[in-house]
């Protein structure tokens, strides 16, 4: 070949401790090129490219920059050889303008001249598209306008190659297409890009080649005008695999939680959950798929009690044939709830920082939703201690002592005394987000017995999924959440991967009439 | 653009947080450390002329051999327990409060209130009493103020407590400046307490000791065995968690730093009432930021917090000793109790992290 990519990567390997986050991983991408790294969650993408940033540093593998190996050791080595990253979490200081937040950690003279800084901010902003005032302070802007900042700070820089990871989880659609028209500016003048995304509308849209990453391992690159969102998706969740995971088949169904048109906004003011309607029922395993920032963390929180709703109910039925009784648990804490006799189990997403003490030991974590049981002053050990020890006795915790701090447990006992904490507290809904994410196939398994065991008592379990085999093989229904929205339900016995797949990554016909 | 050459190595060394490490192995780290402390002040004392064994032997003979030594010395010991058995609810909640020296000085106002002006009214008993419970609320009170706006606003709470110490002492100087200045005295100073306000003394030092004891096993029965003080671990861990939990973490935070400030508000009150029978600028004298270098050495636990208190005392009254004995300056005695203080603190990152150098496998420092 005649060009020179702009960046090579060969061979690139990381693991951490027994994870391999990224194996084998080659990419090239030359001048005037855009390049979009396609993959679920967890797939690597964004280790990946913390190591073009400097932030990781690849156990083995090379990265050749304009056709040079190079050794990137920290972000400066990075911005020294002109590779620029703009990440998802924004990295300025608020109450700093736009320019000194641009100009920050540069070395130069010890005078600022605020003035040739706005200019020359300025002259980046007209020759590319931008729109950003240099003198406003950054608490004042909106999401739109810090990301703006962000990426004119290492265009400032001098930056080739820009990696932008996400970089429209945080826009709205009008906001997006700006930035591509942006990004399609950079792109003639030469710049090479990589953006990390999962909306396969904006791939085809954007980029020019499209490399495709699976848990860890690189798939392929292909050329994004000879192909289509099908094979994306048939690359991105591969082949069906049999897994062998049990069903057993759901008695006596009975209506227990109706969601009405649930809409959720996030601190930054966008809609994350957007008129989200379904029932879910006693005796079945409700399987929820999506991308991940879909908002399934926001609907689980919904109904536990820890999000605040921006409208819509949220049904809880109980009793028996005849007695139905209905409570609307919108407005009431985690607390409330409990006291108006509804047990609910939620195992978060977030184990360590959410569902458990991470300092604490078994016994200590047992009584996290039970701690205040009785009127003494003093908290009663004895119920949890022998919780603790059945939890350990019947799950087969590995653990030193049931005292230990659970943070020095593997990932697989820290989600096995989380749900069997959940378990005993004897729940009428159980919501388990992501509870084999980490964990090992004996564990795993173990977890979906678990889940199968409460679906027979009649329990409704929600199961928040990212690997869609196992979706397909565990759950009675699948819901597909895209964007915030349902974008179906479908049956767990009869739907396809690809179906899924597509339901996922599909939203663009609606997504260009939604504002806000 | 300019590239520098970039060698193809991997960082010469890397830290990395340990996990978890034995007890054993961190007890080995801290001997370590005291050691070395002690013969780093060796090596100091050793040029300024003087026989570093003897010195030492002179700060523990200083502050033990005498009856009124070991008086001094516990009366050292006694308010800075008592302020780092304060500080450990906040510390456990990961509320850093800086602001213990305000808090006493407010429990030491409130107390002096009733000292100065209420002397007269009533017997002894109830007016020590009414002293203790009003040293107890405005100390607590004091520090619900940063809380509050922690909880409500996100405001940073070490700024706040550590800001709140000055207004606190402004308001004490106001005071010794106008309206409680005593009449009978030219220079603008607060009168001495009458006897009635005075603590009794047990044992050759005031009953302080007394209270303080009791606060190191009621704290400690507070932390472990009480439904709060597990709210309190759990909030500090993770707000998270506790609101999973259906705690009320704002209700929590303004709480324990009722308590928090409530303690150290008591604490003014010992000092007022037991050892300086009146109200100075320099009542709380550091005491509240000693405290704090006592609750993390004793990583929260009262029980280690008595002997972390009284290592600080001694060397405290020892170096009054040496000084006296030795002609050593003041100022290298304080050197010498920083020294050991700076290898006792920074031997915590070596328990806590582990050094990685290029090219070794596992290679550890100290």
């Amino acid at each position: 070949m005649s060009i020179t990519s702009a960046i090579e990567l060969k061979n690139i390997t990381k693991k951490f401790g027994n994870v391999i986050a990224n194996s084998n991983v080659s990419l090239t991408v030359n001048c005037g090129e855009i390049l979009a790294l396609l993959g679920e969650n967890g797939s690597g993408k964004t280790t990946l490219m913390n190591m073009l940033s400097g932030i990781y540093f690849p156990d083995s593998g090379t990265i050749s920059v304009d056709g040079r190996e190079v050794t990137i050791r920290s972000p400066k080595d990075a911005f020294n050889l002109g590779i620029g990253m703009v990440h998802q979490h924004f990295k300025l200081v608020d109450v700093f303008t736009a320019a000194e937040n641009i100009v920050l950690g540069l070395t130069g003279k010890s005078k600022l001249n605020r003035k040739t800084i706005a200019d020359e901010v300025t002259k980046i902003s007209q020759k590319y598209g931008f729109v950003l005032d240099p003198n406003r302070k950054i608490y004042d802007m909106s999401v739109s306008e810090k990301q703006t900042a962000e990426i004119i700070k290492v265009l400032y820089r001098g930056a080739n190659i820009l990696i932008l990871d996400e970089p429209t989880a945080v826009l709205t659609p009008q906001e997006t297409n700006k930035l591509f028209e942006v990004l399609r500016n950079m792109k003639k003048d030469g710049k090479a890009i990589i953006i990390i995304t999962h909306k396969l509308n904006e791939v085809m849209d954007i980029s020019d080649k499209v490399a495709v990453l699976r848990k860890g391992e690189y798939i392929d690159t292909v050329n994004t005008n000879e192909t289509n969102p099908q094979q994306l998706t048939d690359m991105m969740v591969g082949h069906a695999v049999s897994l062998n995971i049990d069903r057993p088949k759901s008695e006596k169904l009975s209506k227990r939680l109706e969601i009405k048109n649930v809409s959720c906004i996030s601190d930054e003011g966008l809609s994350v959950l957007d008129k989200v309607s379904f029932t879910a029922f006693g005796g079945e395993i409700l399987g929820v798929a999506g991308i991940a920032g879909s908002g399934q963390r926001e609907l689980c929180e919904a109904i536990a009690g820890l999000q605040h709703l921006k409208e819509g109910s949220i049904l809880y039925h109980s009793g028996e044939d005849g007695h139905e009784n209905v409570d609307d648990l919108v407005g009431k804490n985690p607390m409330d709830i409990r006291q108006m006799g509804i047990s609910l189990a939620f195992v978060p997403e977030d184990r360590l920082g959410m569902g458990l003490v991470a300092d604490m030991g078994m016994v200590d974590n047992m009584m996290l939703r039970s701690y205040r049981r009785g009127k003494s002053a003093f908290v009663d050990r004895r119920l949890p201690k022998k919780l603790a020890e059945e939890v350990r006795g019947k799950l087969k915790v590995v653990t030193p002592g049931i005292n230990t701090p659970v943070r020095q447990l593997s990932g697989g006992n820290v989600q096995k005394v989380l749900l069997g904490r959940e378990i005993a507290s004897a729940p009428t809904v159980i919501m388990a987000a992501y509870p084999v994410r980490g964990l090992d196939i004996n564990s795993s398994y173990t977890i979906y017995n678990l889940l199968n065991q409460q679906k027979s008592k009649g329990v409704a379990v929600i199961y928040i999924g990212e690997d869609l085999d196992v979706l397909l093989e565990l759950c009675d229904r699948i819901l597909v959440l895209c964007g915030g929205k349902v974008s179906g339900i479908v049956d767990g016995r009869t739907a396809t991967k690809e179906q899924i797949g597509l339901m996922m990554t599909q939203i663009a016909e609606e997504g260009e009439t939604v504002n806000e | 653009m300019s590239k520098t050459v970039v060698e193809n190595k991997e960082p010469f060394v890397r830290i990395a947080k340990r996990t978890d490490i034995s007890s054993s192995k961190a007890l080995l780290i801290r001997f370590v450390a005291v050691l070395l402390a002690l013969i780093t002040g060796g090596i100091l004392v050793f040029t300024l002329g003087h026989n570093p064994i003897a010195v030492y032997a002179d700060i523990l003979t200083g502050s033990f051999a005498t009856k009124t030594a070991r008086a001094e010395t516990i009366k050292i010991a006694v308010p800075l327990l008592g302020a780092a058995i304060a500080i450990a609810p906040a510390f456990k909640m990961k509320f850093w409060n800086i602001g213990a020296e305000g808090q006493i000085m407010a429990g030491a106002i409130a107390a002096s209130y009733f000292a100065l002006f209420q002397y007269d009214s009533m017997p002894k008993v109830v007016l020590l009493i009414s002293m203790g419970i009003a040293a107890f609320v405005a100390g607590g009170l004091w520090g619900m103020i940063p809380a509050v706006f922690k909880a409500k606003w996100g405001t940073n709470e070490t700024l706040f407590t550590l800001m709140l110490n000055y207004i606190i002492l402004g308001v004490e100087k106001y005071l010794q400046n106008g309206p409680w200045k005593s009449p009978a005295s030219s220079f603008p100073k607060i009168a001495m307490f009458e006897k009635i306000a005075r603590l009794p003394k047990v044992f050759g030092v005031h009953i302080g000791w007394i209270f303080v004891i009791i606060m190191v096993f009621a704290m400690f029965i507070y932390l472990r065995y009480c439904k709060q003080g597990y709210e309190i671990s759990v909030v500090g861990e993770s707000e998270r968690t506790a609101k999973y939990a259906g705690m009320d973490v704002h209700k929590i935070i303004i709480r324990t730093m009722f308590i928090s400030g409530a303690i150290a508000g008591f604490v003014g009150f010992i000092l007022v009432s037991g050892s300086d029978y009146t109200l100075t600028e320099s009542t709380a004298g550091g005491v509240g930021f000693t405290a704090i270098t006592v609750a993390w050495l004793a990583k929260l636990n009262p029980f280690v917090m008595v002997i972390i208190a009284f290592i600080l005392a001694i060397l405290d009254k020892g170096s009054n000793t040496i000084q006296t004995n030795f002609k050593i300056p003041a100022s290298a005695s304080e050197v010498l109790t920083g020294i050991i203080l700076f290898f006792m603190l920074g031997c915590e990152f070596f328990i806590n992290y582990r050094l990685i150098f290029r090219s070794k496998n596992g290679g550890e420092k100290q």
